[in-house]
């Protein structure tokens, strides 16, 4: 089956800075994928560069296909048409993602009538079945109130009713549950999840969460300093993580059965976009790092079925793996 | 609603208050009217009958008194110099006045705010830093300057333009000029930044993330925003419209309320004075009433504060 987006080589660089240094991603139709990573591992700017959402200064090549058309460097009216429409993006903050002095009414609507054509009488009717359908009680009267009248939870939903005003085939989820309460966060994602069944909907869940990542995604991929590291169905890159990154990340997870035991930090810190080692940006940090790993980046390849690593000490990284869980 | 514009309205009364009071105290304190307009060679029997019949001699309290008294008959009291109504004095220079500062403050909006948002949506560019270097130049040239640079160019060099008088609209051009190039310069400058601040914005990129086109996003999404704090500005220079241009007026010998306001300071014309400073104080406030009132209409978030203050 044709992949329905398909990104190669994305790259993108701000004033010279490489932020994202080719990212290789695709995805299917319906499929749910988790991209996680650290803050500024360039998990929001993948998909912000792949819609044309970065500002103008940011430096942009590769290729972002979407159903096989090109769609990086298309023109505006023509991203206009994805935007929203086939594909379309929440955000961490909702507070501050809608805007402050107009109705729900006009943001809503306007969603509608520039993706679906329509007005009057359907518009409305529409807007209060996708509120209704987002859980958003007593629609009708709330049409014309204000962001700030609603809660954060409840913007989030406005805010998912909005990306799905347009039936996209795409939802990006940037962080959609950081800025919300733990009770929250868990209803958002249950609303996520059931509307992506419903609709037959694929949807980018972008988070640092793991554990939201792993209950909620098909597929996961990891990102480190602008690259994809790993990739893996989410079962099994939790069971048996293979780049010493992910590793060290599912490390870093407390478990839930079990002896309690010590968490395990990874050590150092995210080299700085502006001075990024030659070779592999983890090479610094990792325990496994041999000679080779300072020298060139690795590419991701495949390890197994469905499974693809960027490390040249991939084979000894699990073995180290293999190795502890024997002990 | 009712409480915040009741609690605004105190407010505003208690700033003519002090506005009247302090204008009251300092012309009393820094000069004596008999002298300046008698002149310091009258006879000093003549001198106390002129302060005797203004009421000049009475304790300052005892003036101030009197003079609230009369303010609350509606009565603003005489010109020194003719006996006239100071108020009509005054409201005789008004439409002189307006001649330059109305059409000033339509050309500052017209060539400022779009100035401002063009800078804002191009910014970097050549245009933008030419539009910035040009609103530093006219809000830190004083407009005496600028007035002078353009009477030296379009009157004196040129010779295109009469360099002062009221006997035509052509001697209204260079006025109205001095007076827009610095307020379009002031507000290119805070529309460009509130332009700027808005732009950067989450909801901003949400637009863009539904697809708005980007003409779109900023005409429904980002002015809207923006006009919050540029109202601010127009506001203050509304209330600038009766005696803005008193430097301007004085250059230009135009006939209007800031030269009548130099005149009689220097004079010490209490009344007509006081009379000046009433009705721009009465202006100022009532502008930053509309104001208030705009900003609790632009923004919906302040309406609500305003209905629970």
């Amino acid at each position: 089956m044709p992949p329905l987006v398909s990104i190669e080589g994305l790259s993108v660089a701000f004033n010279g800075v490489p932020v994202l240094r080719g990212v290789d991603l695709k995805l299917q139709k319906g499929e749910a994928l988790g991209l996680v990573g650290e803050s500024g591992s360039g998990k929001s700017v993948t998909w912000l560069a792949a819609l044309g959402l970065l500002p103008r200064h940011a430096q942009v090549s590769g290729s972002v296909r979407l159903d096989g058309r090109e769609i990086l460097g298309a023109g505006e009216a023509e991203l206009d048409r994805v935007r929203g429409g086939r594909v379309a993006m929440i955000f961490q903050d909702p507070a501050s993602a809608l805007n402050p002095v107009l109705t729900i009414r006009r943001q809503l609507c306007e969603t509608l009538a520039l993706h679906r054509g329509l007005s009057g009488a359907a518009v409305k009717a529409e807007a209060l079945r996708l509120l209704d359908l987002v859980g958003i009680p007593d629609a009708a009267r709330r049409l014309s109130a204000y962001p700030h009248e609603f809660s954060g939870g409840q913007v989030q939903r406005i805010m998912i009713a909005m990306a799905l005003a347009g039936n996209p085939d795409l939802l990006i989820a940037d962080e959609p549950t950081t800025a919300l309460d733990a009770t929250i966060q868990a209803q958002i994602l249950e609303l996520l999840s059931s509307i992506r069944r419903e609709m037959g909907m694929a949807m980018v869940l972008i988070s640092h969460d793991l554990g939201v990542v792993a209950e909620n995604c098909d597929r996961v991929a990891v990102m480190y300093a602008g690259r994809i590291v790993e990739e893996a169905p989410s079962n099994q890159l939790f069971a048996d993580p293979v780049h010493p990154y992910a590793q060290g990340l599912i490390g870093a997870l407390p478990p839930l059965d079990g002896p309690r035991r010590r968490l395990i930090a990874i050590p150092g810190t995210v080299p700085d976009p502006a001075s990024m080692p030659d070779g592999c940006a983890f090479a610094p940090r990792c325990a496994l790092a041999a000679e080779p790993c300072r020298h060139a980046a690795p590419s991701l390849a495949p390890v197994a079925d469905n499974r693809a690593v960027a490390c040249i000490r991939a084979e000894a990284s699990r073995r180290a793996l293999l190795g502890m869980a024997a002990e | 609603m009712g409480r915040y514009f009741a609690i605004r309205i105190g407010r505003a009364m208690l700033t003519i208050v002090l506005v009247v009071t302090f204008a009251f105290v300092v012309l009393r304190l820094s000069g004596d009217p008999s002298l300046m307009i008698l002149g310091p060679e009258a006879p000093p029997e003549v001198l106390a009958a002129f302060r005797k019949a203004w009421g000049l001699d009475d304790p300052i309290w005892m003036q101030y008194l009197d003079y609230f008294g009369a303010i609350a008959k509606g009565e603003l009291g005489r010109s020194m110099r003719d006996g006239r109504p100071a108020i009509q004095l005054v409201l005789e220079r008004i439409p002189a006045t307006l001649a330059l500062t109305l059409p000033a403050f339509a050309f500052k909006v017209a060539l400022g705010i779009p100035a401002g948002i063009y800078a804002a949506l191009h910014r970097g560019s050549a245009i933008d830093r030419a539009v910035m270097t040009a609103a530093v130049a006219g809000f830190t040239v004083p407009s005496f300057v600028l007035a002078l640079l353009l009477v030296l160019v379009f009157a004196v060099q040129l010779g295109w333009l009469p360099s002062g008088g009221q006997d035509s609209w052509r001697h209204a051009i260079l006025p109205i000029a001095t007076l827009s190039l610095g307020g379009a310069a002031v507000l290119a400058r805070f529309t460009r930044s509130a332009m700027l601040e808005v732009l950067g914005q989450p909801y901003i990129r949400t637009a863009s993330a539904k697809g708005v086109p980007w003409r779109k996003v900023v005409t429904s999404h980002a002015l809207p925003n923006a006009a919050i704090p540029t109202v601010t500005i127009l506001g203050f220079m509304v209330g600038t419209l009766i005696a803005g241009a008193v430097v301007v007026e004085s250059v230009f010998s135009w006939p209007g309320v800031g030269r009548l306001l130099v005149v009689a300071v220097a004079n010490r014309d209490l009344a007509v004075v006081q009379c000046i400073l009433l009705l721009v104080a009465l202006t100022m406030v009532t502008s930053n009433l509309i104001v208030d009132f705009l900003y609790g209409f632009l923004d919906p978030r302040l309406r609500m504060k305003g209905a629970h203050a």
